[in-house]
This record gives C-alpha cells, sequence and structure tokens, in this order.
C-alpha cells in the first residue's frame, strides 16, 4: 500500500472575486522512502495541494473535498485533532523561506523541544537532549551551546538546517518541502540537499519536494508530477520525464532553461503567462499558450492518460504519440522552435 | 575609439560600521568590494556571477556612481569618471543605464507606463513631447508590448511584462552600456527565456554592451562571452565562457560549477560532486590573505592563509586569483584536496 | 547594551536642558508683567519695581536661568510661586500623585478594553464583534476629550447621579468629608473613563493590526505545521510578537497622556499637574510653569528610558545585536 495516496483532491478558496480553483483534481501516490518531486510555476497550486493534505489552509476561506489517503487514513477533513496529532509527528512540513519561519523571539532550542514536546511524553531535559542529537545530526557545529541561540543569530543556511532538524525531531514517515532551497545560494543549496539526501537514508522518511527548479528535482526525485494551472498534466519516473516528455507545457519548461551542457542560441519560450484560477480557459488550461493547439483542445479538458508502453507514465495531451515523439527528439537535440515571442 | 568601453581597476567599497557614545567613531568597515578589476568590450556581454555577499551588486552601482567608490578607478568610454562631480556625470548617465532584479519595486506605481519610458529622454532633453511620444511607442513595440499601453500603470501588467518595461526604460537612450542586475531571477523560468532572448536580441540588433550580474550560473552562461566570478569583494577568476566552464582554474568556481543543479538526472548522477563547507563569511571580518582560504578543498596551511594570492594567467584572457590553481576539470573532493606545490608564475 | 544606555541617558539630560529653556524662552516672549501681576491692579510703579526686582525679574534672562539651574542642581529647589511664595517643590510633590491616579488608572482602564477587544477583532475580521469595535473605535479617536469629558459628567453624573461630579479624594486618609479607596475610586471613574477612551480607540485598532498582520506571518504556519493547538499558537507565537510594538507604544502615550490629563483635570475639578499648569499659566507664575514643566519632563524621560530598557529585554534581536 502506498504511503500517501491523493484521489482527486481539489481546494477552492473563497475570495471577494469569485471561487479561485486552486487545486482541481489532483492524483499522485507516494512510496515509503522515495523521494517525489512536485514541479511547476508560480500559481499553479503546487504548495496549496501540500497545504490541503495537511490541513493548513485557513478553513473559514477554503474547501477541500477529495481524499489524500495516508496510510489508509483519509486526512482530507479529518478532525482537528487527528490532524494536529499527525502534523509534525508522521507528517512535517518545511517551508521555503527560513529567514522567516522561525519565530525570532523564541530560542531555537525551545522551539525544538515544542515540536517533541506537542506529541511525546517526556521530560524538558529530555526533549531538550534530543533537539541537540537532531542539531548534530544536520551538522550544525556545536549543537548544545547553539540550542540556546535566537534564530537572528544564525544564517539562513543555518536556518534551513533548523527547520528540517525540527521537521525530523519525531521520525516523520513523510517530510513535504516546500521550495526549501530556493532562498538559498548555490553552494549552500548543494550542501542543503546534500544533507536532506543523507537523513532520507538515515531516517527512511519519505520525500515530497515542491519546487520550480528542474535541475533541483532530477536531482533528488525518484517520480515527478508536473503541475500547471491547479492540475497535474504529466508524472512519470524522473529518467523518463526528461528523456521522453510527452507534453508541450514540459517541452516548455525544459527548453525553456539554459544549459551548462548544451549550446542555443534562443531558448524555448513559453508566449504570455500563467492563467487565471478564478477563470481558466476552457478546454486544455494550456491551449492559449501551446504552439500545437488544435480545435479539440480548446474545448474538451484531456484526462491524464498513461503513455502506451512506458510504465508509470501519464500525460493530458491530445496531440499523437508521434508528433510528440518527434517534438521530443527536436527537445533533445536542442532545436525545438516554441512558440512565437 | 579603443575596444575597452569599460576599465574598472582595483575597486574598493567600504561601508564604515560606527560605534560612539556621543562621537561616533568608526571601528570596522564591511568591505564590500576590496580591490576588483576587469574591463568590458564594445559590444560584449560579461556574466558577473557570485553568491550573496560577494559585492556584484555594489559593484554594479559603484560603476554606475550611484555609490562613490572608497579607491580605485573606473574608466568609462575612455574617461575617468571615479571622482568626478554629479553634474559632470549627467551626460555620462546617458550612456549607461541599468535594469533592475524587483519587476515588482522597480517602476513607480503611481506614474504611467510612457513616463516611466520616457522620463531619461525628457530629463536629458532629447527631443519635444511629441517626439518622446513616439519614440516610446517604438520602445514599447521593441520590446515586444504593445505601443497602445502607453498610458496603463504598472500594477495592469505582469511581471514579466513589467520587466519589459525595465528593458524599454534602459534602452531609451540609447545607451552604449546596460548593467542588468539579476533582471531574470524574480520571474518564472517560462518568462525568464523570454526575457533573455529579448536581451539577445537587441544586442544584435543595436550592439549593446551588457555587464549581466546573476547568481544563476546557466543564465550567466547562456547570456555572457566573457565570465568573472566574485567571491566575498574580490575577483576568484575571469574567462572567456566556454573556457571559464569547461576548464576552471579556481576552488571556488570550480565548487561553484559542481553545485549548480543540472536538469538531466543521469548527468547529475554521472557528475563529481563537491561540497564546501560552512556559509560564505561575512564581508565586515573577511578571513585573511586568500578570502576563499576557510571553505577551501585545497587550502595549505601557512600559504593560502598568510600570503595574498598572485593572480595567474592562463593563456588568453583568463585569470585566476590562487595560490593551487585546479591543474585539470572535473575533478572529484578528493583530487582537489590532493594539489601539489603552487604554480610558479 | 549599557553603550546604549549611556547615550540614552546623556541625550536624556539635553533634551532636559532644552525643554527648560525653551519653556523660559517662550515666557519672557508673552507680553505680560509678572510683577504687576503679582502685586495687584493698584499697585504703585515702585511696589511693581520693587516687586520686580524682589522676584529677581530685572536680572537679564539667561541670568535668570541660570540662577534657576543653579537652584535645581544645588539646592533641588524649584523655587517658591511669584503668586503666593509657596514652595514650588511641595506643590508640584502634591499634585503629582493625583495626576498619576487619574494617568495610571487610565491606562489599565483602556488596556483592559483594548486588548481582549482588539484580538478578538482580529481573530474574528468582519464579524458584528469586529464591525461594532471599529465603530467605537472611529468614535472614540473624533470626539474631543472635552467633549467626551462634559458628556460623561453631564448625563452620569449630573443627570443620573451615579457617580460624583468632580473632586477627588485622598487614597489613604480622610481630607475634606471623603477618603479611602473606595472613595477615591468612586470619584475618579468618571475621569478615567474621559481619559481612556480615545487611547482605547487607537489602541484597539493598533492591537487588531498588528495581531491580524503576525497572523500570517511565516512562523505561526511553522508552529501550527508541527502541530500545536490553536490556544498556544495564539499565546506562544502570535500574541508574545504582536504585542511587542505596544510596549513601546505604551511608553510613548504615558508621557503623552499627562498632557491629556490637563482637560480631564480640570472638567472634573482634580488638584492635579494640569490643572495647576493652567493656573500657574493664567497667572504668569513662571517658578510654577517651570516646575511643573520639570517635572513632566522628567516623568516622561524616565518613561521612554524604561520601555526602551524593556523592549531590549523582551525583544532578543534588540538584546543582542
Amino acid at each position: 500500500m502506498a504511503l500517501l495516496e491523493v484521489r482527486d483532491l481539489k481546494t477552492h478558496f473563497l475570495t471577494d472575486d469569485g471561487i479561485v480553483k486552486a487545486v482541481d483534481g489532483v492524483s499522485f501516490s507516494i512510496e515509503k522512502g522515495k523521494t517525489l518531486g512536485i514541479v511547476g510555476e508560480s500559481g499553479c497550486g503546487k504548495s496549496v495541494t501540500c497545504l490541503s493534505i495537511m490541513g493548513l489552509n485557513p478553513r473559514k476561506m477554503s474547501t477541500t473535498t477529495g481524499e489524500a489517503l495516508f496510510k489508509g487514513e483519509n486526512l482530507i477533513n479529518a478532525s482537528s485533532k487527528r490532524l494536529r496529532e499527525i502534523r509534525g509527528n508522521d507528517i512535517a512540513m518545511i517551508f521555503q523561506d527560513p529567514m522567516t519561519s522561525l519565530n525570532p523571539v523564541h530560542k531555537i532550542g525551545d522551539q525544538l523541544a515544542e515540536a517533541i514536546l506537542l506529541h511525546r511524553d517526556v521530560t524538558k531535559r529530555q526533549a531538550r537532549a534530543r533537539a541537540a542529537e537532531l542539531l548534530k545530526a544536520v551538522q550544525i557545529p556545536r549543537a548544545e551551546r547553539r540550542l540556546d541561540d535566537y534564530p537572528h543569530q544564525f544564517s539562513g543556511g543555518m536556518r534551513q538546517r533548523v527547520m528540517i532538524a525540527m521537521a525530523l525531531v519525531n521520525d516523520p514517515d513523510l517530510l513535504i518541502a516546500d521550495e526549501p532551497t530556493t532562498a538559498l545560494d548555490v553552494t549552500t543549496q548543494a550542501q542543503i540537499l546534500n544533507l536532506m539526501n543523507k537523513l532520507q537514508e538515515e531516517f527512511g522518511s519519505a520525500i515530497i519536494m515542491i519546487t520550480h527548479d528542474l535541475g533541483v528535482v532530477a536531482e533528488v526525485a525518484d517520480d515527478i508530477v508536473v503541475m500547471y494551472a491547479a492540475k497535474i498534466v504529466e508524472q512519470a519516473p524522473v529518467d523518463d520525464l526528461f528523456k521522453r516528455p510527452h507534453h508541450p507545457y514540459t517541452w516548455g519548461l525544459l527548453g525553456s532553461l539554459p544549459r551548462l551542457d548544451t549550446d542555443v542560441d534562443r531558448l524555448v519560450q513559453i508566449p504570455g503567462s500563467p492563467p487565471s484560477l478564478l477563470n481558466p480557459p476552457v478546454g486544455c488550461r494550456f491551449n492559449p499558450r501551446c504552439a500545437y493547439v488544435f480545435d479539440r483542445c480548446k474545448s474538451e479538458l484531456p484526462e491524464l492518460e498513461p503513455v502506451p508502453g512506458i510504465a508509470d507514465h501519464f500525460q493530458a495531451c491530445f496531440l499523437d504519440e508521434q508528433t510528440k515523439e518527434r517534438e521530443n527528439e527536436k527537445l533533445q537535440a536542442g532545436s525545438l522552435a516554441g512558440g512565437t515571442a | 575609439m579603443s575596444d575597452e568601453l569599460l576599465v574598472v581597476e582595483n575597486l574598493k567599497k567600504h561601508f564604515p560600521v560606527t560605534r560612539g557614545i556621543i562621537f561616533q567613531k568608526q571601528v570596522a568597515s564591511v568591505k564590500a568590494l576590496d580591490g576588483v578589476s576587469f574591463t568590458v568590450n564594445r559590444g560584449e556581454t560579461l556574466g558577473v556571477v557570485g553568491e550573496s555577499g560577494c559585492g556584484k551588486s555594489t559593484m554594479a552601482r559603484c560603476i554606475m556612481r550611484l555609490l562613490d567608490p572608497t579607491d580605485g578607478t573606473v574608466t568609462f568610454d575612455g574617461r575617468d569618471i571615479t571622482r568626478i562631480s554629479q553634474a559632470e556625470m549627467r551626460p555620462v548617465r546617458r550612456e549607461m543605464m541599468m535594469i533592475f532584479q524587483d519587476p515588482y519595486a522597480s517602476l513607480n506605481p503611481r506614474k504611467r507606463v510612457g513616463f516611466i519610458i520616457g522620463e531619461a529622454l525628457e530629463v536629458n532633453k532629447m527631443g519635444s513631447g511629441a517626439e518622446i511620444k513616439r519614440r516610446v511607442q517604438e520602445l514599447l513595440d521593441i520590446v515586444g508590448l504593445n505601443p497602445e499601453h502607453y498610458n496603463r500603470f504598472p500594477h495592469e501588467f505582469s511581471g514579466g511584462q513589467r520587466q519589459r518595461i525595465g528593458v524599454a526604460r534602459a534602452l531609451a537612450v540609447n545607451p552604449k552600456l546596460i548593467v542588468c542586475d539579476e533582471p531574470v531571477s524574480a520571474l518564472d523560468v517560462s518568462v525568464q527565456a523570454q526575457i533573455l532572448n529579448l536581451l539577445k536580441d537587441l544586442q544584435n540588433e543595436f550592439n549593446l554592451t551588457y555587464v549581466f550580474i546573476a547568481h544563476d550560473l546557466n543564465v550567466v552562461r547562456h547570456i555572457s562571452d566573457r565570465v568573472m566570478v566574485m567571491y566575498l569583494g574580490t575577483v576568484a577568476e575571469v574567462a572567456g565562457r566556454d573556457q571559464l566552464y569547461s576548464a576552471p582554474k579556481h576552488p571556488y568556481t570550480g565548487a561553484l560549477l559542481s553545485a549548480v543543479p543540472v536538469p538531466d538526472p543521469e548527468l547529475g548522477r554521472r557528475r563529481k560532486r563537491i561540497v564546501l563547507e560552512g556559509d560564505v563569511p561575512s564581508p565586515i571580518n573577511p578571513p585573511s590573505a586568500c578570502r576563499f582560504h576557510p571553505r577551501c578543498p585545497r587550502f595549505h596551511e601557512g600559504v593560502c592563509d598568510t600570503v595574498d594570492p598572485p593572480v595567474r594567467e592562463f593563456g588568453d584572457d583568463h585569470a585566476a586569483t590562487c595560490h593551487y590553481p585546479l591543474e585539470s576539470w572535473p575533478l572529484t573532493e578528493a583530487q582537489m584536496r590532493r594539489a601539489e606545490e603552487p604554480v610558479a608564475n | 547594551m549599557i553603550r546604549y544606555l549611556i547615550r540614552r541617558l546623556l541625550w536624556a539630560g539635553v533634551l532636559f536642558i532644552a525643554v527648560t529653556i525653551v519653556t523660559y524662552v517662550i515666557f519672557f516672549i508673552i507680553p505680560a508683567d509678572p510683577a504687576r501681576l503679582a502685586v495687584g491692579q493698584r499697585a504703585t510703579p515702585e511696589s511693581v519695581a520693587r516687586a520686580r526686582h524682589f522676584l529677581g525679574l530685572d536680572k537679564p534672562v539667561p541670568v535668570q536661568y541660570a540662577l534657576f539651574l543653579k537652584r535645581l542642581v544645588i539646592d533641588r529647589s524649584l523655587g517658591r510661586s511669584f503668586t503666593n511664595r509657596q514652595d514650588v517643590n511641595t506643590v508640584v510633590l502634591n499634585a503629582a500623585p493625583i495626576t498619576a491616579s487619574v494617568v495610571l488608572g487610565g491606562v489599565i482602564l483602556w488596556m483592559a478594553i483594548a486588548l481582549p477587544i482588539g484580538i478578538l477583532s482580529a481573530l474574528r475580521p468582519r464579524s458584528l464583534l469586529d464591525r461594532s469595535s471599529m465603530v467605537f473605535v472611529l468614535i472614540g479617536i473624533s470626539a474631543p476629550v472635552v467633549w467626551i469629558g462634559l458628556i460623561l459628567q453631564y448625563s452620569i453624573g449630573y443627570k443620573l447621579g451615579w457617580t460624583p461630579n468632580a473632586g477627588y479624594c485622598n487614597l489613604l486618609n480622610g481630607q475634606g468629608g471623603c477618603g479611602g479607596p473606595i472613595d477615591w475610586a468612586y470619584h475618579l471613574i468618571l475621569p478615567w473613563t474621559t481619559f481612556a477612551i480615545l487611547f482605547a480607540a487607537i489602541y484597539v485598532r493598533m492591537i487588531r493590526a498588528n495581531v491580524m498582520d503576525t497572523m500570517n506571518e511565516d512562523y505561526v504556519r511553522t508552529a501550527r505545521a508541527k502541530g500545536a493547538p490553536e490556544a498556544q499558537v495564539m499565546r506562544s507565537h502570535v500574541l508574545r510578537n504582536a504585542l511587542l510594538p505596544v510596549v513601546t507604544m505604551l511608553g510613548m502615550d504615558i508621557g503623552i497622556a499627562l498632557g491629556g490629563a490637563i482637560f480631564t483635570e480640570t472638567i472634573f475639578g482634580l488638584p492635579g499637574l494640569g490643572k495647576l499648569a493652567v493656573q500657574s499659566l493664567e497667572s504668569f507664575d513662571l517658578p510654577m510653569i517651570e516646575g511643573v514643566v520639570v517635572f513632566s519632563t522628567l516623568c516622561i524621560i524616565i518613561f521612554n528610558l524604561i520601555v526602551d530598557v524593556l523592549y531590549a529585554v523582551i525583544d532578543p534581536r534588540i538584546r543582542l545585536s
């Protein structure tokens, strides 16, 4: 049985301008000990998906339907009490900006201990010892002494390590990381990704890595889900996604990346910008920006279909298989035309 | 007319840190720039890469005289502009323009787009009202926006469109040099490609010279002819683009290159990783001699922390400031540590 | 930290001197003759001249100021009143506890109103409670203190007779027919309310805004993601941070409140510093004016210093920088 199985998750926000369908029918699953990457640009719904799983969306303004079966138990609309038991305990989450994710007026040690004491019946001293243990595990030097420091006395990279420590302190089965390295320098990012890899081996947790950076996800993920405008457009194991992408948006994403190892004169451009989720386009949501659009795309919404002949690879596009293979070859060779300026 | 449009020599910018009860006394300084030298030739793009605290933004502002350098010289188009007055600077400002990082903050939200783009033209009295308007509409068209949107406000545009407005604004006065300070960092990947393509097209069409500052090595590689790597206020390495990426000489460049995530899982697995230890130190108290020595896998005690590293040349236009430059590339971390005797100059 | 404190103390000294000098200067610019006022309308020119000499008013202004400073520092005395030769120290120190009662009681009352209303409004935005509290805020900020005082005095004190109209009762022992804590509080209810309404309104708005902002902070989201119950999130994370700025504001406002006390004291006939200031201004009693100014300035400076230290104590970012 999968560790987490998400089925037809939908999250709608009530705003002054109308209903924003931030997540509109998302399904995926993740196995124990594996890493799933959720990739997409800003506004595609990747963060909201995970906040919905954790029940962290504001209750008054949002409605969530669908299922998120964690070890068989549905988390969507579960009781607050049950969700609180799971958060920080079985499922932990770390966020993007380490500079603001820690309370500035409490010591690091106290914040770590809080995470422990919420879920374990131990004394304060035991909690503190466990906190020091975790700080050592995330390679913070002089861990014991640093328990009494405040967040502003740590650098950005160190703070993110503290966040990771805080997430792992209760040995969660699943760690959700929402853009954990976006705000960090390249070399610090490498350290953090390296650390997360090591810790995953040590603690055995599954990881959901949310990011817009395809390079990061290529390094850490076993499987990848590509989201666009609140829906999944493609999902595949990592090697497959990069070698044989089957969706024009994925081609656009891959082609628009400048690369260290290849030389292109012009990057693939996706014209326009992501659509509003108040009034998404009719039919395939990508159709206004797609270079391969035809009539069917503008009226019918493509469902996720398996790619013929490849296991675990799904895509939501009406283009025929031959065109896709041809365009993919162009992409791999660096000669994909993409959209016009 | 020489080939060199911009020559920077030993540029330093120190920000004083003061303490004191009544009279403020300087006790330390933030050495944001501590001796940076480079040249930019006409028509080329110099990419500047570095992490936080390396001084690249400070350098951009010093070149443009938005900040006054503490020491060193900036020579633009043959003229030393380091210490000239603001009044003398004004005609020079027509020749060098800047594009900023945050498309949401760098446009005045209360001014119309037409005004924003045309302001430099008006200030420099480059045409009558009607001529300026025509030029602005021409620019809107050049950057891919609708000239009819002349009277709109910034908030009516998306992030990518706003950055195009920033580009139009920089282009308005036909500058010789455009300094781009992280122009695509705040944009989504698909929009980033639009702006990078636009910048390249404009460079070809108008024979522009760019200083392109970014922290993303992939982006810098795509757009630059030559690349300069900065670390903690100094230049670690400068080379032609292909040279830098295929045969870096400075260990920091090596570490940067191996740290950049590559969107190719197979390549990523094959790649030899070098993971640096520790964080970037603070520019208030930079390490002695070689700034990189506390984190360098090749650190040699007694040399790297006591003697200032020399600038070594490696063939045509490739220089690295290091006692133990890399012999080859790629190297694993273990190989990096096994440095031989310092290369004699 | 010590350096910071020393610097603040030095600045406080400078401020003190500046304020006292300005008072002197203003006093002497106003065209009035305290000597004449002291001896009365029908005095002869000689007696006026004698009075002037006696009061030291014939000396040049800087000399008068220097004498004032000398007397203050060496004798620790603020001199004697021009009008009735009373010792200024005594008069001021008698009036001070009354103003303190008004101000401090007002502070407690306004915080007791503002904290719960502000926090609840922030937790339930746009609810009925929130909207009504915003109406209250609007009224409280717009209505002049004088008007509120008079209305309260008229309706509750006079018409309904629920509380006394005016007058002050000593906290400790009886004097002039009333005394003891109950009488004291009873007489001060209306002044406290008058005084507190304006500040309560300002603070409700500020607390509401701070709490709403803090609820959106990333670290509050982190706390929830850890599984903390809402009460703990509020107590340990939201309020702790949201109320930090309230501490500073409070210190500054207590200082300003002294000014507002003038109206309240005059309306309700409380013989505090405010009333004293008004009286001495009317009679151009320079030593008394200076006395009130010196005392108030000292209080404000001390309060601000306390607030600064307090802020450094509760915000580790300031304490450890």
